[in-house]
């Protein structure tokens, strides 16, 4: 029994191996780059818009409002990372509607890729925010003593992210293929159903959890700023 | 008994047990989660959209020790290895 797509390898030449996962994960790309292309190559401002460009605002739209709310002022600066997110994991997950195709996000080192990512980015942001120094200081934030528990968090938590997601998606396509081996006729199809919901949800908590961390970085440094403002504007 | 039956018995009975009682306690957990969330959002529905991505983001935090627990007996079961290195030694 294959456990993840890895070990489907169509080429192999040296260190380099080309297995399903990578070729689906392009495969996805393609249709998201390519689709976007398409619907955005004539936006209308009118008030009859076409269908797709009605759908992309709305995914837009959302996207903005739900960073917004987690607490990131200007959702325009983060959307370009966190809407990717979303939209591969939602697009991978939603795919298994189509006949023999597994999921490029039940193989670990896509999970393991994309929280890699978040854990690049979260410094990223916050350094952007506030300077190298001032995301320094946001390890030693209620006392110099919880440094290394604040690195072990760092750690834990992409591993939590990668794990996660890899457990979800692997374990639903896991159950649907030991239902196809006890009762193939009905069962599949409920568990594929359920299956599709567990992606949406894995996707959605994903992109949440990222905007989540950032949010964190960002806001333990600003309010080190408002505060020193504060004091400047009372000295002054 | 030689080795590989000692491994697959020990492997098999404590895969099913890591399932078993690493999805039991989570489930109990979600469920008390899920009902004071209800019951927030029953006293101020004003609040459902913060209180429902909160019990998301707090769901998928518990869930994650039981996926944990399934992954590990994925790896017992599927690519255990000391079955391994006794296979190949």
């Amino acid at each position: 029994m294959k456990l993840s797509p890895d070990q489907t390898v169509f080429w192999e030449y040296g260190f380099f191996s080309l297995n399903l996962t990578i070729v689906t994960t392009w495969g996805i790309m393609f249709l998201l780059v390519i689709s976007a292309k398409l619907i955005t190559r004539k936006l209308k401002t009118d008030m009859h818009i076409s269908r797709w460009q009605c759908f992309l605002e709305m995914v837009v739209t959302t996207i903005n409002q739900q960073i917004k709310e987690v607490g990131l002022k200007q959702p325009e600066k983060y959307i370009g990372f966190i809407g990717t997110l979303f939209l591969f994991i939602a697009v991978a997950n939603l795919l298994i509607i189509l006949p023999w195709y597994q999921p490029p996000t039940g193989s670990l080192s896509t999970t393991a890729a994309l929280a890699i990512s978040v854990l690049f980015a979260v410094p990223f942001f916050g350094i952007e925010q506030s300077g190298f120094i001032g995301y320094l200081k946001s390890y030693i934030k209620p006392t110099f003593i919880m440094l290394p528990f604040n690195i072990i968090g760092e750690i834990s938590r992409t591993v939590a992210l990668t794990i996660r997601l890899f457990g979800n998606i692997m374990s639903g396509g896991l159950v649907v293929a030991v239902l196809l081996s006890i009762a193939p006729f009905i069962f599949p199809i409920i568990m594929t159903a359920l299956g599709l919901l567990t992606g949406m949800v894995q996707a959605y908590i994903f992109s949440i959890l990222a905007t989540v961390y950032i949010a964190a970085a960002i806001q333990g440094s600003k309010k080190k700023l408002s505060t020193t403002k504060q004091k400047e504007v009372q000295h002054g | 008994m030689d080795s590989i039956t000692i491994i697959a018995i020990v492997s098999i009975i404590t895969a099913g047990l890591t399932t078993g009682i690493g999805t039991m306690f989570p489930a109990l957990s979600e469920g008390r989660a899920v009902v004071s969330a209800l019951q927030s959002v029953a006293q101020q529905p004003d609040a459902a959209p913060t209180i429902t991505r909160t019990l998301f983001v707090g769901l998928a935090m518990i869930e994650s020790t039981a996926i944990y627990c399934f992954v590990l007996s994925m790896i017992l079961i599927f690519a255990n290895p000391f079955w391994n290195h006794i296979i190949a030694g």
